[in-house]
């Protein structure tokens, strides 16, 4: 059973890669399709994206960080629209892939984090997946407390601190 | 006077490499006295020499060994008013009188081709009884290695066990945010001096475990996007990838017998302890949990593994076999207890101790069941014994940086190491150093 589907889903993601390959370097034949058709040949559905560039346009498709309190994993309902764009944008876009990397602030140990931060990260795979994107389009790394973005020792740093960032390492 | 002063400051400059930390690095922070300290004499070493003497002075580093694992006190040179070089020069109503339990006198002599011999003796003050009558060649480049040997001797013939100041430490450097963040894995001697790098990566790099011929460090490191553990051979820089798996790849322990690895594996899911053979590379699964289980150490007897998990809730210290079974939890003070150390003889069990989200070391004595804190920060996490346990390693933070702090076994006495001006972190305590190492 695994295995059609894996020369299927390869097959595809051959397709997407040709698709981005073609419209980078144009060749004579066949002729270079205008920026959003080329949808055509990349399996890309319908959607209320018009591309990857929506990525850096949409308020929502913005915003790539989740909040997380002290020692816990739970989404806060502030982020369900973020997951929604992200994993409305995943299902419409079937070549792109998102890293969720998760982190912790620095309290604790380093090794405990990085489990902390893997359960966040694997919590915010859940929720896109659950929202429609593919679990092939979802990948998670856990640094811990290893990247942080703020220094400070306070309750207003580890907040920024204690994040899952979606990082997107392939567009379309 | 001054200008030992100013040679010994020329030395440092030349150890470190390091630029405006100096002058706060290395203090001793002695806390609640400590009256059962030994008081020690060890007089300036004579040179005996053509040239220049050497710039370190071996006295100063034998002083600084014995101060800083809080066993001893050392007399103040100000009060060390005759300078005897060899045993039959000593006047003994002197030291008496200044109240010394025992004095070490020495020479360095110029052996020539850069090397040297040190000779030294130890006497008991009260009864002049010769303890120790030694030569300890070595280079004039390795002046602090000959010196911390001395220190060992010296430890060991007052106390009855072998001393770990020639010893290493191994420890992570971290500098920067973001896209401009660079870490590097390095290896110094016990006291912080002659450091030097393993590896850099602008990725992650934590968790260095030393393997107990001190030749190889276990480390995790993110260099290749995700999370693996290699192993290195610190002398030739060969490295090899042992485990990258989905999701952690994380905290690498070597058995005491040197043959497997204990780590900590999530497969994507959560972590769990596996133990590695490292001969095989067979994986056998020790924890099955929901739980994040991690931080595995072995016992001395290589018979059990210690490790943190949150099955209970918050983080706490578990024990299991190292063949798998018998789980059950060790540590019941403090909210939290995660990152054990064990001492070399199994009866202490150090930790990162969390109540309110503040954390300090605690040392656990097994047989009696008592906690003691050993450290004032509030971030203070990562402990590592010296392999006689007399003295710990443990990662800190001081203002907005990361640092390192030696503390006596029984945390009367603390010393900072000022080993790199960004971050330092995820400290390892060396075996004892073996022959050609």
């Amino acid at each position: 059973m695994k295995l059609p589907f894996r020369i299927l889903l390869t097959t595809v993601v051959a397709t997407a890669a040709l698709a981005a390959c073609s419209s980078n370097k144009p060749k004579p034949t066949p002729p270079p399709p205008p920026e959003q058709t080329s949808t055509t040949t990349a399996p890309a559905k319908s959607g209320p994206y018009s591309g990857p560039e929506d990525l850096d346009r949409d308020s929502c498709l913005r915003q790539r960080v989740i909040l997380f309190d002290l020692d816990k994993t739970e989404i806060h309902s502030e982020f369900q629209a973020q997951i929604a764009c992200h994993a409305a944008y995943l299902r419409q876009f079937p070549g792109a892939r998102v890293t969720l990397e998760g982190n912790a602030d620095e309290r604790g140990t380093r090794d405990y984090n990085q489990g902390l931060g893997e359960r966040r990260a694997n919590a915010v795979s859940s929720a896109v997946a659950a929202a429609g994107a593919s679990t092939s389009q979802l990948n998670v790394v856990s640094y811990g407390e290893e990247k942080p973005v703020c220094r400070e020792h306070n309750e207003g740093c580890w907040q920024k601190n204690r994040r899952v960032e979606i990082v997107y390492t392939s567009k379309q | 006077m001054h200008q030992r002063l100013l040679t010994w400051l020329a030395a440092l400059v030349l150890a470190c490499c390091a630029t405006p930390l100096l002058a706060q690095g290395l203090t001793l922070e002695i806390s609640n006295g400590n009256a059962s300290a030994i008081p020690v004499a060890v007089v300036p070493f004579q040179w005996q020499g053509g040239g220049a003497p050497p710039e370190t002075s071996v006295s100063d580093v034998i002083s600084n060994d014995l101060n800083r694992c809080g066993q001893f006190r050392t007399l103040a040179k100000t009060d060390i008013v005759e300078s005897p070089a060899r045993g039959t020069d000593i006047k003994f109503p002197t030291w008496r009188l200044l109240k010394q339990d025992y004095i070490v006198v020495g020479r360095v002599i110029d052996a020539g081709a850069g090397e040297v011999k040190v000779e030294f003796e130890l006497y008991t003050v009260g009864d002049q009884k010769n303890l120790a009558s030694l030569t300890i060649p070595g280079q004039r480049s390795d002046m602090r290695g000959i010196a911390h040997r001395v220190a060992d001797v010296v430890y060991e013939k007052i106390t009855g066990v072998r001393g770990a100041f020639d010893t290493r430490i191994a420890y992570v450097t971290a500098k920067g945010l973001g896209n401009n963040a660079s870490y590097a894995l390095m290896i110094a001697d016990s006291d912080g001096y002659g450091p030097q790098q393993v590896v850099s990566s602008r990725q992650p790099l934590l968790s260095p475990a030393w393997s107990p011929d001190g030749r190889k460090l276990a480390y995790e490191s993110f260099e290749r996007g995700s999370s693996a553990i290699y192993i290195q051979d610190i002398g030739t820089g060969a490295r090899e990838v042992v485990s990258a798996r989905k999701g952690i790849n994380g905290a690498p322990a070597f058995s005491p017998d040197g043959s497997k690895l204990a780590l900590s594996l999530s497969n994507g899911v959560n972590p769990d302890i596996y133990v590695m053979d490292l001969g095989s590379r067979a994986l056998t699964q020790i924890t099955r949990n929901y739980a994040i289980d991690t931080e595995p150490v072995w016992a001395p007897d290589g018979q059990t593994l210690y490790f943190t998990s949150d099955r209970g809730g918050k983080p706490q210290i578990y024990q299991v076999s190292a063949g798998g079974g018998g789980e059950s939890r060790v540590t019941f003070n403090g909210d939290a207890n995660a990152k054990a150390t064990v001492s070399y003889d199994g009866k202490k069990i150090a930790m990162s101790q969390g109540n309110k989200n503040m954390y300090h070391i605690a040392v656990l004595d097994r047989a009696s069941g008592s906690n003691t804190v050993i450290s004032p920060g509030n971030f203070d996490e990562s402990p590592s014994f010296a392999p006689n346990a007399s003295m710990l390693l443990y990662a800190a933070t001081d203002g907005s940086r990361d640092v390192l702090y030696a503390v006596s076994a029984d945390g009367r006495v603390r010393q900072r190491l000022v080993l790199a001006d960004g971050d330092v972190r995820s400290p390892a305590w060396s075996p004892y150093r073996q022959r050609g190492q």
